[in-house]
């Protein structure tokens, strides 16, 4: 079983899909030549020509549209969205036109199709450029959105998302890109079904829910907190919409007590969506609110320091959990 | 142009030493496409630009250091160290800003026209953007909503020939972007980029047919980046080395030089002392960017808001701000 980079398990699936579908195709901008604004797609465009790796101009509105169009016919477009910053120039097709199909037209016409993009913060890209927008997907009916925040979920969840008859939002973080981690390529396809979360570190004193790459912080945290005798359980939601809620209040019907953390704006956002279930379906077993850590509720500033205030980075999600642990009289 | 020219080398420099942060995207090699167009504008005339925007903003007249300040992400920089590179403006000098998303300033600096047409001003906007931008929707919508308003605007396409690393042969259905403008019944032209008198006369008579005939217009110069993208990007993959070396021998600025010495409004003795000049302000405007404070942690409300007023009660809804409701306060364990 071999280390692979979190890039290198998605091109690798994209690659497999490629070769197992000839109705898959990619599209995007820079994605060919220039191999990717984030290398990505490095040496497909090469490997499988213009026709499955299809570049294309500055128009997010008219291309995502054209995968919605391909998508009726049967092909299955990948659509590499830059960043996720850009999808709000589709934000119509995706919303509007993806997510409507199916129902609108009584379940006669399907879109299989994916987009892919990056959000994230942290390299100081300033506002416009600095976003998490996962939650104005996952709150749409007709969507399906996944946030892969290991190599190995990465390259089953692109595979499952691209045989899926639905538009999948694929998330990923630009942090995560260079993150490595074991993929086992040796057993069966390595497709993981979209819709279900995983628990990524066991422990009884806590519950500590995210996705993406805010998965990797929790369990940074969760390490730090060991150092204090608490076993933090550490869940990877891996998709928003469907989410698996069962596997979130399992734990918490266990530990007692939960976090959420996301790199979005809490307000309104993923957290609050966790929250809110958890305080229904656990209300007798909770001996403390949920606690919530997001992105401080401004557009991303440019100044290091005033970005790294603005994130959600370990010690903020650490105090978070040691401040709901000590109301619980545990610390 | 020397200045523009100069700043920028600098910058690459101070960005390679981890001072600047974030994308930075270079105008070397652009500088006659920008001076030539800004320098026309008026006391009552408005200037919009994307995220390659160091020039414009010198060109325009705004104090290299306040501009290097705020790359460095300084509280003294033109947006208090809250934009960088991208987001430079001077609102003084009514440059409403770089704009980060590719096609997005076109649509407000049509607004900005259709601000000066209802007021009755006599002044009008220049909008710049790339090649690449008139492949967005936004691109189109603007134009079209220019030309059937009749507003006070030029559109300016710097054509430097790449979007990233997207060529317009690749991009553009027509690639000659000036004569988009048909279909909106626009006027449309292209000039030499790198001829900055060239680009000073067409958008003088821009200007002119903006302001007095209410006719917008669509201005094409093409030009080249000598840089990469964005400091990120050799700029190497999809464009051959020869052809980086042809477009180097169009200097705007050499070309520039030679047409005022002969002319005879410049000597050689200027030209060197001109630099002399630029490379101290160049200097200077770095110490002052290394010297100047940060933005402390403080102020990360600031501003989000243009009412001081709801600013507390916005940072009080957010969970992660430092007014987040505490549960301690609601009792819940009694
Ligand atoms: C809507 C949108 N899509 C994609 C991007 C990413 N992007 C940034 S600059 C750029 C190329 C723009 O090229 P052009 O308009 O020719 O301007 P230039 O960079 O050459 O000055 C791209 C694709 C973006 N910022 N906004
Ligand atoms: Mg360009």
């Amino acid at each position: 079983m071999a280390d692979v980079t979190y890039r290198e398990a998605l091109r690798l699936a994209l690659d497999e899909e490629l070769a197992r579908d000839p109705n898959v195709f990619l599209m995007g901008e820079e994605i060919g030549r220039f191999e990717g604004s984030y290398k990505v797609t490095a040496g497909l465009w090469k490997k499988w020509g213009p026709k499955r790796v299809r570049e294309t101009p500055i128009s997010e509105e008219g291309f995502v549209g054209a995968g919605v169009g391909a998508a009726m016919l049967g092909l299955r477009p990948v659509v590499e969205i830059m960043t996720v910053n850009f999808i709000l120039v589709a934000m119509d097709m995706v919303v509007n036109h993806a997510a409507k199909v199916s129902q609108m037209f009584g379940g006669k016409v399907k879109v299989p199709m994916v987009i892919r993009t990056p959000g994230g913060a942290g390299a100081q890209l300033t506002a416009q450029h600095s976003q998490s927008l996962e939650v104005f997907f996952a709150h749409t009916p007709g969507l399906k959105v996944v946030s892969p925040a290991s190599p190995a979920d990465a390259y089953g969840l692109l595979k499952s998302a691209i045989r899926d008859d639905d538009p999948v939002l694929f998330m990923e973080n630009l942090v995560l890109y260079n993150l490595t981690g074991p993929l086992d390529t040796t057993a069966g396809d390595g497709a993981i079904p979209i819709g279900v979360a995983k628990v990524v570190r066991e422990g009884g004193d806590i519950t500590i829910v995210s996705h993406s790459y805010t998965v990797r912080r929790c369990l940074t945290v969760a390490d730090r907190l060991a150092q204090s005798g608490i076993e933090a359980e550490v869940i990877d939601l891996r998709s928003l919409r469907p989410l698996d809620v069962d596997t979130v209040i399992e734990s918490v019907r266990k530990t007692s007590r939960c976090l959420v953390a996301e790199e979005g704006w809490a307000t309104f956002g993923i957290s609050a969506e966790i929250a809110a279930r958890v305080h229904r379906a656990c209300f007798d077993d909770l001996d403390a609110p949920v606690e919530r850590v997001g992105s401080a509720e401004v557009p991303m500033p440019y100044a290091k320091s005033l970005e790294l205030a603005a994130m959600p980075l370990e010690e903020k999600i650490e105090a978070a959990a040691r401040g709901l642990l000590a109301e619980c009289g545990v610390l | 142009m020397v200045l523009i020219r100069r700043f920028e080398e600098r910058t690459e420099e101070q960005y390679t030493r981890a001072r600047i942060g974030g994308y930075c995207h270079l105008a070397i090699g652009e500088e006659a496409a920008t001076v030539g167009a800004v320098d026309p504008l008026g006391d009552h005339d408005y200037l919009f630009a994307s995220y390659r925007d160091h020039g414009t903003a010198l060109a325009v007249g705004s104090d290299p250091g306040a501009v290097m300040a705020e790359l460095f992400g300084k509280a003294a920089g033109v947006a208090g160290g809250y934009g960088g590179s991208m987001h430079l403006l001077d609102v003084e000098r009514r440059f409403l800003g770089g704009w980060g998303i590719v096609g997005g300033q076109l649509p407000i600096a049509a607004g900005a026209a259709l601000a000066l047409d209802y007021t009755g001003s006599d002044g009008a906007v220049l909008c710049q953007f790339g090649d690449g931008a008139t492949n967005t929707g936004a691109f189109h919508e603007a134009l079209n909503l220019a030309a059937v308003w009749n507003l006070p605007i030029i559109f300016q396409i710097t054509n430097n020939l790449y979007g990233m690393g997207t060529s317009v042969a690749m991009a553009s259905g027509e690639t000659e972007l000036w004569k988009r403008a048909a279909a909106y019944e626009m006027h449309g032209e292209r000039v030499d980029g790198n001829d900055v008198l060239a680009v000073h006369e067409a958008t003088t008579r821009l200007l002119t047919m903006a302001r007095r005939d209410r006719r917008p217009s669509l201005l094409e110069t093409c030009t080249y980046r000598w840089r990469g993208h964005s400091v990120a990007d050799a700029g190497k993959v999809y464009r051959s080395a020869d052809e980086i070396a042809e477009w180097r021998t169009r200097d705007p600025i050499a070309r520039f030089e030679h047409q005022a010495i002969e002319a005879g409004t410049l000597d050689v003795g200027d030209v060197s002392e001109l630099r002399r000049e630029v490379d101290a302000t160049v200097t200077e405007a770095i110490k002052f960017a290394a010297a100047a404070a940060t933005p402390t942690v403080a102020n990360l409300y600031d501003n989000v808001y243009g009412d001081p007023g709801t600013a507390a009660q916005f940072a009080r809804m957010d969970t992660a701000g430092p007014f987040g409701e505490r549960r301690e306060t609601r009792g819940w364990r009694t």
